[in-house]
């Protein structure tokens, strides 16, 4: 019956072969439009740890006070003071400490030209908690830490540049104007979003650091950061003093990011944090209620608006799109199937039932959607060229093709095709045989 | 209007079919409108003039190597200056810590117009000396430049504390509406300051926003910012020298001193690089919107023709019997015209209302300012014009039918 079903769609396709490719195209263009811009939001709103992304956490300390920060918030990024408290309490699994920073290069031949890299100034936990993969190497230790020793932790793509992708691990690189022992080559690593220094280093879509030292070290050496600064407006920052009253500033400039294993974990860390706010307003530092957030992963990016407004928006506008689309060949299949009408009369007449038809009608709009599948696909595949267009190249390269969407794409043409289909459909179950048959004998 | 009234008739007769072609141009409206809307503020806001000497400007991002104090920073970037400034093809240049369509959001400062004063007006601060005018080729609308005795120094963590500013014309104009801005005395974080000079049009180097309102009002602080990592040097070139300075510059600032990067990739843009990359969003966005606009109207003309086409075959007959009752061709043709005019007129009445509410929405979630009217009339026009397109084909399709249909069953 499926296949006599199938059989009769092909039939009137070839009968009504303006109408049947408008559908077609109609459907193609709707479901591309939003499977090119659903390719964009799904690379932009990806959980970049997925296995993990439960368990770290983002702790935030509101220092600022109800009067100076933004609509009751705590800042983003935390001041020196809380975060090296929160690093030496070792109240959670694991925890880092992070800032954006800027390093010069300078190679060891005198006639090459020094040249500048981004990195992160990170504390030694942070390689194990974010899963972070070495091709040489590792890490280094806590008492690395400790001892501000001068190391570096260096990308693949700076290995191959300065010592040609040969394991360099205790060969010497010159930063700034000081000498670093290398302890680790990363492997590639490009997490996407690039979740751990977002709210230091503002956007969330290029590619990570090239170049990792001891945050203990960079303090050190009073390095600044690369990253964002917020400082309370309260107007009693001694921040125009020098690096040592910056420190004791209530400026954030630093992520700190926490592994908790469990969630009676991240209570329990809450309950610290809140803690240490009250702690803190005992001591006079802060003159209000503790207000203190623990987000995850997840959370974090969300409150960090990572996805980019014109990912948003161009969603929202495609799906309306595919929503016109449908409207309308609700309007084209009702129009084919009327004209049909004589048809199915004989047909009723004949003794098929109304579930037959319902059967014939749905199965003729399913292999439309099959057609405007097919077609959406190709114009899938055309329109993530054009990605490139309309979003930034960082962005646009992170969206792609694969199975899942390639399946996406064919089942939303054919769902949307047979919804579209229903009205039309119970339509012509309700023609009348007989006043067919009478009308147009 | 000889045939309203058997036109709404008929109608009734077609309910789905009818309330489907309504719904698709209400929506389509809706859409489009506020589609076109976008595109036009996204053009607006990307073709504001930063009022600067674009064409010529180029940007060397300088990063220093090692950590230098204050006083050899500020040494270096005067002997780097007075390099840059005898270069052949340069017709000024100086230094600052950004730069317009740079991105960022700027040095912002609070002018205060009396010191114990809640009330305050943002600006966001360019560091300047006296050649900052010249380079940036903005015309000094009143007042004087600086002096060159008159350029202090700034540490990273200094606030800026000047006895002389020169502001935007804009800033003036939000500080002192009535023009008296001029040699007037404001209060900044740092202390009291005297405005002695007023210069033209001056856009600050974040562009990212629609609707942020400071981006005229700009500082022009006469000081050398001595950030030890980095500063930037912003070069003006003669009339077709911009390329050959731009190569000269890099080299003739390491030849001076080598414990520099000027990054190969990115450490030198010329402003009209800077001005395509800052507004790139901007012009994604509109592209995005005019394509979205265009696919909405074809598809809408598509649906408009197949379904007018459809009810041209199901009514042959009755056309037929018209047509053999006296009417004319032009009666058939109007016909159809008039109905597809109602119809849309119908979705047109509909779309409107769904259009502001769907900008109320985006004014929420996006910096959207609130649509004006003529929008929402020109995307009316367009349905109609395309209306009545899309049903010209089918119509005259219709005017075809000769009478003698009415004697044949179908």
């Amino acid at each position: 019956m499926l296949g006599y079903h199938f059989g009769l769609a092909v039939r009137s396709f070839r009968a009504s072969k303006a109408l049947t490719a408008l559908i077609v195209v109609l459907m193609g263009c709707g479901v591309a439009t939003c499977m090119v811009t659903w390719a964009v939001f799904r690379a932009t709103a990806a959980d970049p740890i997925p296995w993990k992304s439960s368990q770290l956490y983002v702790p935030q300390i509101d220092n600022f006070g109800p009067a100076h920060n933004y609509q009751g918030k705590p800042p983003d990024l935390l001041n020196y003071t809380d975060a090296v408290t929160l690093l030496q309490a070792h109240q959670a699994r694991r925890q880092s400490l992070l800032y954006a920073t800027r390093w010069s290069v300078v190679p060891d031949e005198q006639q090459r030209q020094p040249f500048s890299l981004p990195g992160d100034a990170v504390s030694s936990d942070f390689f194990a908690m974010f899963d972070v993969p070495f091709r040489y190497g590792s890490g280094w230790s806590a008492a690395d830490d400790d001892r501000r020793t001068s190391v570096v932790v260096i990308s693949s793509a700076l290995n191959q540049q300065l010592f040609g992708g040969a394991n360099s691990v205790g060969r010497e690189i010159t930063l700034d104007t000081h000498r670093y022992r290398v302890v680790g080559v990363l492997a590639e690593w490009n997490p996407s979003p690039r979740f751990f220094d977002v709210s230091s280093s503002g956007y969330p879509f290029s590619n990570p650091g090239q170049i990792y030292i001891p945050f203990s070290r960079a303090v050190d050496l009073q390095k600044s950061t690369s990253g964002s600064t917020v400082c309370s407006g309260d107007g009693s920052n001694p921040v125009t003093a020098g690096w040592d009253a910056f420190l004791r500033g209530e400026c954030g400039w630093i992520d700190a990011w926490v592994e908790l294993t469990t969630p009676a974990d991240a209570e329990h860390y809450r309950q610290y944090l809140s803690n240490y706010a009250a702690e803190q307003q005992r001591l006079g530092r802060f003159a209000w209620a503790p207000n203190v957030r623990l987000r995850n992963v997840v959370q974090w990016l969300d409150a960090e608006r990572v996805v980019p407004k014109a990912s948003k928006l161009s969603l929202i506008i495609s799906f309306s799109f595919l929503l016109i689309c449908l409207v309308n060949a609700v309007g084209l299949l009702l129009a084919r199937f009327m004209r049909r009408a004589p048809e199915i009369g004989v047909r009723r007449a004949l003794g098929a039932s109304r579930q037959a038809i319902y059967q014939q009608f749905l199965i003729e709009a399913a292999t439309i959607g099959v057609a405007g599948g097919a077609l959406g696909l190709a114009l899938t595949c055309a329109g993530m060229q054009g990605v490139g267009l309309v979003f930034e190249p960082q962005i646009a390269e992170l969206a792609h093709v694969d199975g899942s969407l390639m399946l996406a794409t064919l089942l939303v043409a054919i769902a949307a095709t047979v919804i579209a289909a229903f009205y039309p459909t119970w339509r012509a179950a309700q023609v009348q045989p007989a006043w067919q048959l009478k009308s147009n004998g | 209007m000889m045939q309203i009234r058997p036109i709404l008739a008929a109608l009734r007769r077609h309910k789905a079919a009818t309330i489907l072609i309504v719904l698709q141009i209400a929506l389509t409206l809706a859409i489009v409108s506020n589609a076109l809307f976008i595109v036009q503020t996204r053009i607006v806001h990307l073709s504001r003039p930063t009022g600067v000497d674009e064409a010529h400007l180029f940007v060397i991002k300088n990063e220093w190597v090692g950590k230098l104090d204050a006083a050899q920073v500020d040494a270096q970037m005067r002997a780097d200056l007075a390099t840059l400034r005898n270069l052949p093809g340069v017709r000024d240049a100086f230094a600052s810590e950004a730069y317009p369509l740079g991105g960022g959001w700027g040095w912002l400062e609070s002018i205060k117009w009396q010191p114990e004063e809640q009330r305050h007006q943002l600006a966001v601060i360019y560091f300047a000396d006296e050649h900052a005018v010249a380079t940036f080729g903005t015309t000094l609308m009143a007042g004087r430049n600086f002096h060159a005795d008159e350029i202090g120094r700034i540490g990273l963590y200094d606030t800026a504390a000047p006895a002389v500013v020169i502001i935007t014309r804009d800033l003036a104009q939000k500080l002192f509406p009535d023009g008296s801005a001029l040699g007037r005395r404001v209060y900044l974080t740092g202390g009291p300051t005297t405005i002695i000079g007023i210069v033209d049009r001056l856009q600050g180097p974040y562009a990212g926003s629609t609707t942020r309102s400071i981006d005229d009002d700009q500082i022009l602080v006469p000081a050398y910012l001595d950030d030890p990592a980095r500063c930037d040097y912003l070069v003006r070139a003669q009339p077709g020298q911009l390329e050959a300075v731009m190569r000269a510059a890099p080299k003739a600032l390491l030849a001076l001193n080598r414990s520099r990067v000027i990054n190969p990739d990115g450490g030198m843009i010329a402003l009209t690089q800077a001005r395509v990359q800052s507004y790139a969003g901007d012009r994604g966005v509109a592209i995005m919107m005019a394509v979205v606009c265009l696919m909405l109207l074809l598809a809408t003309a598509g649906g408009i023709v197949g379904l007018s086409s459809f009810w041209v075959s199901q009514r042959r007959r009755q056309i037929g019997i018209r047509r053999a009752l006296g009417a004319t061709r032009r009666d058939i043709l109007g016909y159809f015209q008039t109905e597809n005019f109602l119809i849309v007129s119908g979705g047109i009445a509909l779309g409107a209302l769904l259009g502001v509410a769907a900008n109320l929405t985006l004014m929420t979630y996006w910096e959207l300012p609130r649509m004006p009217l003529g929008v929402l009339l020109l995307g009316a026009v367009l349905l109609w014009l395309l209306g009545q397109l899309a049903v010209l084909g089918p119509a005259r399709r219709a005017a075809g039918v000769p009478p003698v249909e009415a004697t044949r069953s179908l």
